[in-house]
């Protein structure tokens, strides 16, 4: 068990540093950094011009030097300015010029500077991840008893009604994309052509939740969710439900609902633990569609901002997190499959 | 010119039906639902193991799912007639002592169904509803046709512009149903009603991307003046253009929404079947050997697939598809790694199966090799000797991405299926009988592997189809012009409560071909199922 948790830890380190290097090398293209030099310089510099700037700003570095420097591992350039003033990727950044740090990437909890914000990368992923928490939370709670009672209700008789018409329910959500469902939630339940129950923003639950201003995004990131848990629920129930042991059980005479809270139920809810995890990744994907259509500024909106404006920096925070919750909810849902499936645990 | 009604003249009398045959499938469905959540003691044992047989009703959690069901659908109902509300005094509407009476009456209701409403009178309400529905909805598909032009309404002109595409559909239809014996898995899609809708849904925008120029009325980047974000059935300024309304109305740059939504369906299935076979032959291609070889062939690239699978798709897009990224030239490199693969697939296939007739092979080879590089050649570096194929960079990198994001699924998929099949007996036999292992992989294992690859593959094109949506929502690798639905649905969003209908045009036209798809998958899977 142990050896397993290492393996998946050291796979895990490993899939993160390919993962970072590789969006570091997206976010860092030629054409990036030359964007990044107008922007921040001036708008009007001669090629040469922004040539000279990457080189003075570090950026005119082999691409792994400076990988290294943004990780922490390599030390951050220096060079002296013509006019003799010392500047250095860890001299810009300290309050005490001379005796700044030799190396400051992430490792040292030196995520930069947003270019966009003009605000310290760490305190922005702060401040709109726990925005973000708030909405995965209120969707969790929603999205996961609904997805498993639907589920379990469809799987408890395979081919009744019952179970037709909630999986043909489960197939209209997941063919309903968070944009194509917001819009419709947005016209009919908070617009002047439906019902005006709800408000089609969310940027009011910033300071204050209601259950006026933050459903409706909920329910539309919960919804596209609802319908595949409960497939894959109904999928690990109709299977539970064929075994032999609950056969046995209903030949004792248990009751068909004590077979199926007691006997079915705890070993049907293993496989849907995996896909609720697994989910993670594309929870994140209906964040940023929902936070952008509901302009509730939290993590995926700030992922929006920084790949639109070419925030270097931004866009490499916000990778790493969605890269590590994507890497995190993997591993917890491989080891969380082991710990609860008692025949592979005890074998 | 009038403004068109929804219905036109023949709404004075077919809407009261309509509204009735509505309001009793609503009905029947609530009904169907209690009732069945409520006959749970009564069950009875088969070899499949426990199988319900209907019963009365004993409260516990079927009550309880039951009571909520009733309570949600009075709650909606409720809110869609409001009159009711103002009866009962509530004159602002729902609140929450109006919400309690509706939580009262869902139970009272609920308990007055399970104790004197027949045994399965939904059930038996349910399929005669469902026919009336059919009827109504023909019946404004057809009338049209025997109708003046402009009486019918804005559903009527709209059934005559599709007049090509019911052509089509009702032949195909026909044709299928006649020989569906003789059609293998495709003939048994019209044994399973599910697999009927889902396959008319799609076939429904196949033939509308096709016939697109017959069905549309107006030019999607025509812009007419004093059109702007007109209400649907809007007539067109004199003689501006020959068709006479806006069907659909205008959006907010006064473009018709109905020739875009139209225009847009073909805009979608040029890229999303295509790029979904590309996956599949990717994934095949790298999956057969993963599965079948293992070692640390299998160990690599299942790393690699899970390293493309832990990037959150909309970071890679946002990563991927940008003006940035074409100038460095990376979407020709992936392009000419990725589009190696289906003649790799093909050349392969063709040199197993016929390794022991080299002509028949060499023709095989040969023809695969010429068309295939030509193709490749006009399509990843957009160098076609003979000036045909070509394709936009834009479009090159919004394929190629779609194509990198889905075909590590797949490989997982078809890894996980050669691992399970490679056990098999007749595996072993063809070893025994000295075949080889590509042989092995292409002709024993992958055509019994086809089931669960078809029922993906249509699955995949529904999810292609929206990773396109999220796309052009974002407004990633598409011109701003483009009619395509991701991007309409974005624009109208915009000004989503002055006028709704932009937006909500091209949201169901995705919704339901999505929805196509996925009943088609699962009406497929469940006929593969039953042999």
């Amino acid at each position: 068990m142990l050896m397993f948790i290492l393996r998946r830890i050291l796979t895990m380190l490993l899939t993160a540093f390919c993962l970072t290097f590789i969006v570091f090398y997206l976010t860092n293209l030629p054409p990036n950094l030359e964007k990044l030099a107008k922007t921040e310089a001036s708008a009007r510099m001669t090629d040469a011009e922004v040539e000279s700037w990457i080189e003075r700003n570090g950026y005119g570095q082999p691409l792994i030097v400076r990988y290294g420097e943004w990780l922490g591992v390599a030390p951050g350039w220096t060079n002296v300015e013509a006019n003799g003033t010392l500047r250095g990727r860890c001299v810009d950044r300290a309050e005490d010029r001379e005796n700044a740090a030799r190396f400051c990437g992430l490792l040292q909890g030196d995520w930069g500077t947003s270019t966009v914000f003009r605000n310290p990368v760490s305190e922005i992923i702060a401040t709109r991840l726990g925005l973000t928490g708030i909405l995965m939370f209120w969707v969790m709670v929603l999205m996961v008893p609904s997805a498993l009672l639907i589920g379990v209700m469809a799987g408890m008789r395979e081919g009744s009604r019952l179970d037709r018409s909630l999986s043909t329910f489960s197939i209209a959500t997941t063919a309903t994309p968070e944009y194509v469902s917001g819009v419709f939630f947005i016209v009919f339940l908070a617009s002047n052509a439906g019902v005006q129950i709800f408000k089609g923003t969310a940027t009011s639950a910033m300071d204050n939740i209601t259950f006026e201003n933050f459903f409706l995004p909920v329910l539309t990131i919960a919804l596209y969710g609802i319908g595949y848990i409960a497939r894959m629920t109904r999928a690990s129930m109709t299977e539970v439900m064929t075994a032999q042991y609950i056969r046995t059980a209903r030949l004792k005479g248990v009751s068909f609902r004590n077979v199926v809270l007691k006997h079915a139920l705890r070993n049907a809810l293993i496989a849907p633990f995996t896909v609720i995890m697994l989910q993670f990744p594309w929870l994140l994907n209906g964040v940023v569609i929902v936070e952008t259509l509901f302009n509730y500024k939290g993590f995926g909106w700030t992922l929006v901002q920084a790949a639109s404006n070419n925030d270097i920096e931004l866009l490499l925070a916000c990778s790493v997190v969605a890269v590590f919750v994507v890497l995190v909810t993997q591993l917890i849902s491989d080891i969380g499959y082991v710990f609860l499936n008692p025949r592979i645990r005890i074998a | 010119m009038e403004p068109l009604t929804w219905a036109g003249s023949l709404g004075a009398f077919v809407n009261p039906i309509a509204a009735v045959v509505f309001a009793t499938l609503a009905v029947s469905i609530v009904l169907t639902i209690v009732q069945s959540t409520m006959e749970t003691e009564k069950s009875q044992f088969t070899d499949q193991g426990v199988v319900a047989v209907g019963g009365s009703g004993a409260p516990g959690l079927p009550f309880l799912l039951a009571c909520g069901l009733m309570v949600l659908s009075l709650y909606l109902a409720l809110l869609a007639v409001e009159a009711p509300l103002r009866w009962l005094g509530f004159a602002e509407g729902m609140n929450l002592a109006a919400f309690g009476i509706v939580v009262v009456l869902g139970i009272a209701l609920t308990w007055a169904i399970s104790v004197f409403a027949p045994q399965s009178l939904g059930e038996r309400l349910l399929p005669i509803s469902v026919m009336a529905m059919v009827g109504i909805i023909l019946v404004y598909a057809l009338a049209p046709f025997v109708m003046p032009v402009g009486a019918a309404g804005i559903l009527g002109e709209m059934s005559r512009q599709f007049l090509p595409v019911w052509l089509a559909l009702a032949v195909t239809f026909g044709l299928s149903m006649t020989f569906k014996r003789k059609l293998g898995l495709y003939g048994k899609l019209f044994d399973s009603t599910i697999g009927m809708i889902g396959f008319g849904l799609v076939m429904f925008w196949v033939f509308t991307a096709f016939f697109a120029d017959f069905v549309a009325t107006h030019d999607p980047l025509t812009q007419l003046s004093g059109m702007k974000n007109k209400d649907p059935g809007t007539p067109v300024p004199d003689g501006l253009t020959v068709y006479a309304h806006y069907l659909l109305g205008g959006d907010n740059l006064a473009r018709d929404v109905f020739s875009r939504m139209v225009m847009g369906a073909r805009e979608v299935l040029k890229i999303a079947p295509a790029a979904t076979i590309f996956a599949f032959m990717v994934g095949i291609t790298l999956g057969l050997p993963a599965g079948y070889f293992g070692g640390a062939l299998d160990t690599v690239l299942t790393f690699l697939a899970n390293l493309v699978l832990a990037f959150p798709v909309i970071l890679l897009f946002y990563l991927l598809v940008t003006p940035e990224i074409i100038e460095t030239g990376i979407p020709i490199y992936l392009a000419a790694v990725l589009f190696l693969f289906p003649i790799i697939f093909l050349v392969i296939l063709w040199n197993s199966r016929y390794y022991t007739q080299p002509m028949v092979r060499n023709v095989y080879v040969g023809i695969t090799l010429v068309v295939g590089f030509w193709l490749y050649a006009g399509l990843a570096f957009d160098a076609d000797p003979l000036g045909i194929i070509s394709m936009p960079p834009n479009i090159l990198i919004v394929f190629v991405s779609v194509v990198f994001v889905n075909a590590p699924t797949v490989f997982r998929i078809v890894r996980g299926i050669v691992l399970d099949i490679k056990t098999r007996d007749y595996v072993a036999a063809g070893q025994t009988r000295g075949e080889g292992p590509w042989y092995i992989m292409l002709w024993e294992i992958l055509p019994n592997a086809r089931g669960p690859l078809i029922v993906d593959f249509c699955l995949r094109i529904g999810y292609t189809t929206i990773l396109l949506g999220t796309l052009g929502f974002f407004g990633l690798g598409v011109s701003p012009e483009s009619p395509d639905w991701g991007s309409t649905i974005d624009q109208g969003r915009r000004l989503i409560s002055i006028a709704p209908h932009p937006a909500l045009v091209p949201a169901l036209a995705l919704m339901s071909m999505v929805l196509g798809l996925n009943l088609l998958a699962d009406g497929l899977r469940e006929e593969s199922l039953r042999d």
